[in-house]
């Protein structure tokens, strides 16, 4: 026999105190600022203080004080909360730490952000969940780039609610004037955010000074402490302006009785017989049952999960929006967005990255990086790429029409992130701006000869031969002979270089990765116009990274799209140099060259790979030619 | 506007939701514990009026409570669950246990080495674990989607950002993650949805008397005769309950009379000592549950 809960006679006071406890509002804040500002120590005083922090666990900080703690003697609270080895060791924080406490009134989730500026996506990852900021500054240090640095991300988080919280006021003798200035001086900044609230507390997290109890220390503040300001503060939901969202999850279709939707409701409400319209195919359908979590409901608002069964079957699968009828969101395949970048590896406009949105992913290319944020400043810098931890505008091109809305209209359906095909990092996040109608304006011209037509009278198969390797490893050679070859049978080629294209149409790009980038996208494209045209083309390209090489696949037909690798080691092209190159990028006198300083990402699964160490130049253009003929 | 329990309800439906649609082979690690019971629970809801579209995995180490396996077999057959039970053969054959190898080997051979050859043997590329992040302070800097090398290692200097409720579900063959859907939940949340949802969790967690013998501070429970006793030492009769549940001889008891949830409840709130705190091998080396889990322990 198992027991449950269903409990005999429980005492009427124990009953009472669990109700309140479920109808208490939970407030998610963050904690940021500068390294050693004093954020672990301030977390670690709110949970000893709020008794969360038990026996066992302040006795294992009190033991390890002596050996990592920062506070002598004395228990370093900020061990409570700098939950990894390496943290400890350091005496830093790396990544976030979320951290539960409760109140008489009020639950709480605590974040505790990293300060250190190398540990920033650290603290994005916590900002984008939070209701409010604790902004903490060090009263002797004033306002440093982190804290403004924090504030930004803060405000493009959406977060409106901040506490600038003063700390180690116990340092400059709970001085007023210097608790002034800084408060001045912290909100004419935060103005230019455009944060709507700011509330300063001057504190000593080391003391307790005006985080729970009132402080004795500064009689000349009336203001609350950092414990009332939390406790009485709104809590905001996601705004309600844009209407009902439930992007589509899960089809749950156990048996042909049963055909439901389930995803969790974004913003809005939605009822039994309400009229609701699905995004991207715009049909339209009225709620027969809504599903909660404990059964059938008549009507289900922000935040819960459910399954909603529809009047008519429609075709609906997991990436489309189910919206009130008359407020759907924007579906466009081009916007404009702040875009944070997470990855060490820095963004490269033109490549393709994988964006994850509330419902749908869609393959996202960043087209234009309009300008980046100088976080200090506030200020618009011209940028090409855009390095870790930085933020820039930019517009961003999908390779399908996917249903979103603005971030500061609803910052459920208004968020993405950007994931690199190959390593499946996270590599980016955004805030969408708005859409651009850009692409929606030019129709695709229908013409009458098309390139099945071209290719009948050429009676041939267009197709592109992308041939990849390092410099030196044989591949414009090949490729001569190649054409050569298709020439004396008759067929109509096309040869493009990758040093004559830079002699031309690419004459403006370097050799950086955002310029490599860009001239095999300029490559690709051309070669699928030439595809069009019904030529065979062959493309002789250093080609190093294999997302561009994906690229210029994904823009071909399945079959039109003929990789092969050019494999000969670095040695080898090394000491054959026809261009006396590796000796100019061994001196240093050449930069970003391929193999030396700059990487080459060899083919996975090309259609065929040459081995030039045991074939000639003339044996692997006739490999090729194998390769071509058992295909038509 | 929803409560607390309801919002703590639907987020953890909307990540069990996104494991089934986007992962190819998912798995429900099962411990039989209160947690791993209010998983279940919410697995079911997730999927209703459908089957759980993944099976429940239990590790067994061959030293869990009895009530714990009895509990275990019966929940399975009464939801008609897929259950996967997988022991360590090879630690079985060697004779690894608590009381001969200590606790720290014993967890880790017929635990986290047995978690990882399941986890291989079927090619689970997800795996659900009812880990809270207000159990233990390495769990709470972990992330609700945690990265899973291919050798099932955890790298808490590079987890992945993890924005908004966008989750980065792309793993490489081999690659896994582990995903915790009661990761924003505490202990008192747990308790508490328990008693709303009427939940059946093990007898043990309610108080009784029970044979006990005192070990270093720990309250041992002598569950079967693999304990071997001392020539002095006899079992005495005590009113305890158990906090969380782990192996037998590694999982202390504390003296309570709480045999009702809102006795728990009560007791939970004037409790001084963590959770964990009769967890051994939470102790059994400085910074112990991180090396654990770094080793692919959940």
């Amino acid at each position: 026999m198992s027991a449950s809960g269903n409990a005999p006679a429980a005492s009427k006071d124990i009953d009472a105190a669990f109700s309140t406890q479920n109808e208490k509002g939970q407030l998610r804040f963050i904690i940021c600022g500068s390294v050693d500002d004093g954020k672990s120590t301030l977390l670690g005083r709110l949970l000893y203080e709020s008794r969360t922090v038990f026996e066992d666990q302040l006795s294992a900080a009190a033991a390890e004080s002596p050996t990592y703690g920062t506070q002598g003697d004395a228990v370093d609270l900020a061990l409570l909360v700098d939950g990894l080895q390496a943290e400890r060791e350091q005496g830093i924080t790396i990544d976030v730490a979320h951290r539960y406490f409760e109140t008489d009134s009020r639950k709480f989730v605590a974040i505790d952000a990293p300060g250190h500026e190398q540990y920033t996506r650290n603290m994005v990852t916590g900002a984008s969940t939070a209701d409010l900021a604790i902004v903490l500054i060090d009263a002797r240090k004033g306002i440093l780039t982190q804290t403004r640095r924090h504030s930004y991300i803060v405000s493009l988080m959406g977060i409106r609610q901040v506490v600038l919280a003063v700390n180690k006021m116990d340092l400059v003798e709970y001085d007023r004037s210097t608790f002034g200035s800084i408060v001045d001086a912290y909100v004419a900044f935060a103005n230019e955010l455009g944060i709507e609230s700011v509330t300063a507390v001057p504190l000593s997290a080391l003391t307790g000074v005006n985080v729970f109890g009132s402080g004795e220390d500064t009689p000349w503040y009336l203001g609350p402490t950092l414990m009332e300001v939390l406790q009485t503060c709104t809590i905001s939901g996601n705004d309600m302006t844009s209407g009902f969202r439930l992007p589509v999850q899960w089809v749950n279709r156990p048996d042909s009785e049963f055909r439901g939707f389930s995803g969790t409701v974004v913003s809005g409400s939605v009822e039994r017989r309400m009229a609701v319209a699905v995004s991207p195919s715009g049909s339209q359908s009225t709620v027969e049952r809504i599903l909660g979590p404990s059964g059938d409901l008549d009507r289900a608002v922000e935040g819960q999960a459910i399954t909603l069964v529809l009047a008519n079957e429609i075709d609906i699968s997991r990436g489309d929006m189910i919206s009130g009828n008359g407020q759907p969101p924007v579906l466009a395949d081009q916007f404009a967005a702040h875009l944070i970048w997470l990855d060490t590896d820095a963004m490269l406009p033109e490549r393709p990255y994988l964006a994850r949105f509330a419902s749908a992913s869609a393959v996202a290319q960043i087209t234009d990086l309009t300008h980046r944020i100088d976080m200090d400043t506030l200020g618009r810098l011209a940028a090409k790429t855009l390095q870790l931890n930085e933020v820039g505008y930019c517009k961003i091109s999908l390779d399908r029409p996917v249903p979103f809305d603005a971030y500061a209209k609803n910052r459920g359906t208004g968020a993405f992130v950007l994931i690199d095909r190959f390593t499946n990092a996270t590599v980016g996040a955004g805030v969408i701006n708005f859409a651009l109608r850009r692409a929606t304006n030019i129709v695709w011209q229908k013409m009458k000869v098309d390139k099945a037509e071209r290719a009948r009278v050429n009676q041939q198969k267009p197709c592109v031969l992308w041939m990849t390797g390092l410099s030196g490893a044989g591949k414009s050679t090949i490729a001569d002979l190649l054409e050569q070859k298709l020439q004396a049978m008759g067929k109509h080629t096309c040869l493009l270089d990758g040093d004559n294209v830079r002699h031309g149409l690419n004459r403006d790009l370097g050799f950086t990765d955002r310029d490599r980038v860009e001239n095999i996208r300029r490559v690709a494209e051309v070669a699928k116009l030439m595809v069009d045209a019904g030529l065979i083309v062959i493309v002789s390209f250093i080609s190093p990274f294999r997302s561009e090489r994906t690229m210029a696949r994904a823009l071909l037909q399945q079959g039109e799209f003929v990789e092969i690798f050019v494999d000969t080691p670095l040695e080898i092209c090394e000491a054959r140099d026809p261009k006396g190159l590796y000796a100019k990028a061994r001196s240093g006198k050449l930069a970003n060259f391929t193999g030396i300083d700059s990487p080459y990402e060899p083919p996975q699964s090309p259609e065929l790979r040459i081995d030039t160490t045991s074939l000639s130049a003339d044996d692997a253009a006739d490999a090729v030619m194998r390769l071509l003929l058992s295909q038509e | 506007m929803l409560n607390h329990l309801d919002r703590l309800e639907s987020e953890s439906i909307h990540i069990l939701r996104e494991v089934a649609a986007e992962f190819r082979n998912p798995v429900m690690l099962y411990s039989i514990g209160k947690d791993s019971s209010v998983m279940l629970r919410l697995a079911l809801k997730a999927f209703t009026p459908g089957n759980l579209p993944f099976p429940l995995l239990h590790v067994d180490t061959t030293w869990k409570f009895r009530d714990m396996i009895r509990f275990r077999d019966e929940t399975a057959a009464s939801h008609g669950i897929d259950l996967i039970v997988h022991v360590n053969r090879d630690g079985l054959e060697q004779g690894v246990g608590p009381v001969t190898h200590g606790s720290r080997v014993h967890t880790e051979v017929m635990k986290t080495e047995a978690l990882k050859q399941a986890l291989d043997l079927h090619g689970f590329d997800a795996a659900f674990g009812g880990a809270r992040r207000d159990e233990e302070k390495s769990r709470a800097k972990e992330r609700i989607f945690s990265f899973r090398s291919s050798t099932h290692r955890w790298d808490p200097k590079r987890q992945r950002p993890e924005l908004w409720n966008l989750y980065n579900t792309r793993v490489l063959p081999g690659e896994s993650v582990r995903v915790f859907p009661l990761s924003n939940w505490t202990e008192l949340d747990v308790w508490q949805y328990i008693q709303r949802e009427n939940i059946p969790v093990v007898p043990l967690y309610f108080a009784a008397v029970r044979p006990i013998v005192e070990r270093g501070g720990l309250l041992v429970m002598v569950d079967d005769e693999r304990l071997p006793l001392e020539p002095r030492e006899t079992p005495s009769e005590m009113l305890v309950r158990f906090r969380t549940l782990g192996c037998y001889p590694l999982t202390g008891a504390i003296p309570s009379s709480a045999a009702t949830i809102p006795e728990i409840v009560a007791e939970l709130r004037q409790s001084r000592t963590s959770e964990r705190e009769g967890r051994v091998i939470d102790h059994d080396q400085l910074g112990s549950m991180e090396k654990k889990k770094l080793e692919g322990y959940f």
